[in-house]
């Protein structure tokens, strides 16, 4: 399918809207928006952040995923306790698939659930007594730990449990940093106040803890990787190329990374944020309070990480810089050959993604290395700062939607018909029913890293095996065909 | 049998709806009705009189000993006193902690699916918190339970204010459910022209005054010795009063939606009788400072 005029566009959002009663149609309406690379600032296109609609099936996650299972739950040194009822926390244990160093259980608790299990009683009697004593027996249990955070469920909100003052006593008791979190699941309208509250929360309680101790020593060069969750590895394969272009990477925020490292990083000389959205908040305030600057990059992809890696050397002398072009032209040759490999057979194919705050923007140029076209995308629970940055890297006449529903995505691919779809485990099955090739963007469908030169070449593969699976062949029953076809599968060398 | 009768007793905050209800159940046992009390306040002082006990020991804080509500059987928690007058207490945490609310409503659902509503049983009083929170405290006007409700108030202007508050909460219920004000029960401060004062409230409410229960010392003597005054007292003047008030209670067939009044209406009854000065509006916002110097 030939790639859609801004009309054909603009009448397809018009067809899709039109199954909603007047009201939805209109606040709807404001979230769907024709791709136009001339505009500077999307809030002239699209709104977002704002409260979905109820009786619509919508992808977003609350403020408790934020905080816990996005900021927090990756400090790999810290145990995070889900504090209300079991099933928030159970649920949700370990699936986001960040990688760590160390012996869970002892020194290290990322795929844990830890959680206060609070009951009817615990409801009407309040639950702090019963968090001091969960602190307690963690203390116990697990001595290695080197820090509790406390990740409110919404019942502890609705009781007005005062679990600021159990942090305190705890952390006087234990001597350890004890940090409490006000991300209760009905605050705001996605996870992404959560990632905010997170932010706040490691700023008030932990970013200080080393301010006037100098005995850590320092480099110019210095550097945070913020934002990366090493999802399937992501920021181990990313961290090499900022090892390799002669930068120290003092912390990692928050895949594989440690409290320490957290406590460190108002000593860099630099912040490197991959994602803005769930990170900026912190990086804001080390500019204003440290003075430290920061910038965005970009790993996915041979295009994007020259880019990035330019870019951040570009903050530092010339040994960086020249560190730079020489990890650049060090992966050339492995970076040409997955590209000469896979892009004839993914050359032309069109991508349709709807992902959390990062990756609609972020894997385009991935995707475009690959000779691919990314043609619709959307965020989850972007904010227009995030579609600002999304204009420039998206085709004219693409689709952007933003807080999907179910409805208007399938709606969006029937019509679009794209080769691939992007988004995560709510749809996956849908759209692999509907014969569409399929991957899941937010752990890399059990695959990974995608992040680096590394990450590249098993993006490249996953894509590929995914779009030119034979099993899409068989879609049709063969009593419904005229002759099946017969076409040889392309063995890949 | 007759049909179970199921009333909550509201009112402002220490305005004696524990001790009215419990000396008109006493009155109602008298006559041979078969009544339980469910105490919905986290105090749990709703049962002491008939059970001649400090404080019964709560549904909350057993099932809280006890591990869970689950674990609880109704005889732990079900006493019996004065003429065999059942009580429960629903209970709750400490004031400013946990959800009372909650649990008064785990409370009820607890004696429902254990079956503490029986047969045998007339009349199901609910003392209720003073004042109706959250949606925990309205659980026992909510469809199925209390159908009658009786507010008790006093001349007082914060008691009748309290009392057009609630009867605007029973508005909201009356409209999805069969909740129906049953009266106003005044139980006397000895404020000026008591009767009549709360005759008009009642009858500007849509309602009716269905008592007015003068003051007497021996309900505090009663207390004193945790009984009732029917109880300790049966000859008391007082004691009849409570009979009477059990007696218009049984005959009562005066169930409305009520109409609450303004404000503006209110206040013009508190002027009306004296209670309250016409506001003067010049006066509004000045500080004493201010005044002096003017």
């Amino acid at each position: 399918m030939a790639a859609m005029t801004r009309e054909e566009t603009e009448a397809l959002i018009q067809e899709v809207l039109e199954v909603y009663p007047e009201k939805a149609k209109a606040d709807r309406a404001k979230h769907l928006a024709i791709n136009d690379q001339s505009l500077e600032k999307s809030n002239k296109c699209i709104t977002s952040n704002r409260k979905s609609l109820p009786g619509v099936m919508t992808i977003r996650g609350c403020a408790y995923a934020g905080s816990k299972g996005v900021v927090w739950g990756p400090i790999k040194d810290m145990i995070h306790i889900s504090h209300g009822p079991v099933g928030c926390g159970q649920y949700s244990r370990a699936g986001r698939r960040n990688y760590y160093v160390g012996t869970t259980g002892v020194n290290t608790f990322g795929t844990m659930n830890f959680t206060s299990d609070f009951t009817e009683k615990d409801i009407v009697f309040g639950g702090d007594k019963k968090l001091a004593k969960c602190i307690d027996e963690i203390e116990l249990l697990f001595p290695l730990n080197k820090g509790i955070s406390i990740q409110s469920e919404c019942p502890i909100g609705l009781i007005g449990d005062d679990i600021e003052a159990v942090s305190k006593v705890k952390n006087k008791e234990h001597n350890k940093t004890i940090v409490p979190v006000r991300c209760e699941g009905f605050r705001g309208v996605s996870q992404s106040l959560g990632h905010h509250i997170a932010n706040d929360a490691i700023r008030d309680w932990v970013l200080e803890n080393r301010d006037g101790d100098e005995s850590f020593p320092t480099t110019p060069y210095d550097v945070a990787v913020i934002g990366d969750y090493n999802i399937g590895g992501d920021a181990w394969a990313s961290r090499t190329l900022l090892e390799e272009m002669g930068l120290r990477v003092v912390a990692q925020w928050s895949g594989d990374g440690t409290i320490a490292e957290i406590e460190k990083t108002p000593k860099v000389k630099l912040n490197l944020i991959h994602c803005y959205r769930s990170m900026n908040y912190i990086a804001r305030h080390m500019e204003e309070k440290y003075n430290i600057p920061w910038i965005e990059y970009n790993f996915f992809g041979p295009t994007k990480i020259a880019e990035s890696l330019r870019r951040i050397a570009a903050h530092f002398d010339d040994t960086i810089k020249e560190g730079a072009e020489r990890v650049i032209k060090r992966y050339e040759a492995e970076y040409e050959a997955v590209i000469a490999k896979y892009k004839p057979r993914l050359e032309g194919k069109r991508v349709m993604l709807y992902i959390g705050g990062l990756r609609p923007r972020h894997v385009i140029g991935a995707y475009e290395d690959l000779g691919m076209e990314v043609v619709g995308t959307g965020y989850e629970f972007g904010h227009n700062d995030d579609y600002d940055r999304t204009i420039k890297e998206m085709g004219n006449a693409t689709l952007l939607y933003d807080d999907v529903t179910g409805y208007e995505f399938e709606e969006f691919v029937k019509r679009v018909q794209p080769d691939l779809v992007g988004s995560g485990i709510k749809e996956k099955y849908i759209f692999q029913k509907m014969g569409v090739p399929f991957r899941q963007m937010h752990s890399w469908d059990y695959s990974g890293p995608y992040h680096g030169y590394d990450g590249f070449a098993i993006f490249a593969r996953d894509m590929d095996m995914t779009i030119n699976n034979p099993c899409w062949k068989s879609f049709k029953a063969p009593w419904k065909t005229e002759a099946t076809e017969s076409e040889p599968v392309k063995a890949v060398a | 049998m007759a049909r179970l009768r199921q009333c909550a007793i509201y009112g402002k905050g220490g305005i004696g709806k524990s001790t009215t209800t419990q000396n008109l159940v006493a009155g109602l046992a008298e006559l041979g009705k078969k009544v339980m009390i469910v105490g919905c306040d986290p105090k749990a002082d709703s049962t002491r009189l008939i059970l001649h006990a400090k404080a019964q020991n709560s549904i909350m804080q057993m099932a809280a000993d006890a591990g869970s509500v689950e674990d609880l059987e109704l005889e732990d928690v079900l006493k019996v006193g004065y003429r065999d007058i059942k009580c429960v207490e629903s209970g709750g945490p400490e004031p400013g902690v946990g959800c009372a609310g909650r649990g008064v409503i785990t409370a009820i659902n607890f004696l429902e699916e254990e079956g503490a509503y029986t047969e045998d049983l007339d009349f199901v009083f609910y003392d209720v918190l003073g004042d109706v929170v959250c949606g925990g405290f309205a659980m026992p006007i909510r469809e199925n339970k209390a159908q009658e409700i009786y507010i008790v108030c006093s001349g007082e202007m914060m008691a009748m204010y309290a009392a057009n508050n609630i009867a605007k909460g029973i508005v909201k219920y009356a409209n999805s459910g069969g909740v129906r004000l049953a009266g106003l029960i005044c139980n006397s401060r000895q404020t000026a022209r008591e009767d009549e004062l709360i005759m008009q409230l009642a009858e500007k409410m849509g309602t009716h005054m269905i008592h007015f229960v003068p003051r007497d010392n021996v309900v505090q003597r009663a207390e004193i010795r945790r009984m009732t005054v029917i109880e300790y007292e049966p000859q008391a003047k007082q004691a009849q009063e409570y009979r009477d008030l059990a007696n218009k209670i049984i005959n009562n067939t005066n169930l409305v939606i009520p109409t609450p009044i303004t404000m503006d209406e209110l206040e013009d009854l508190l002027m009306e009788f004296g209670v309250m000065e016409e506001v003067d509006e010049s006066v509004v916002g000045i500080t004493a400072a201010a005044e002096a110097t003017a």
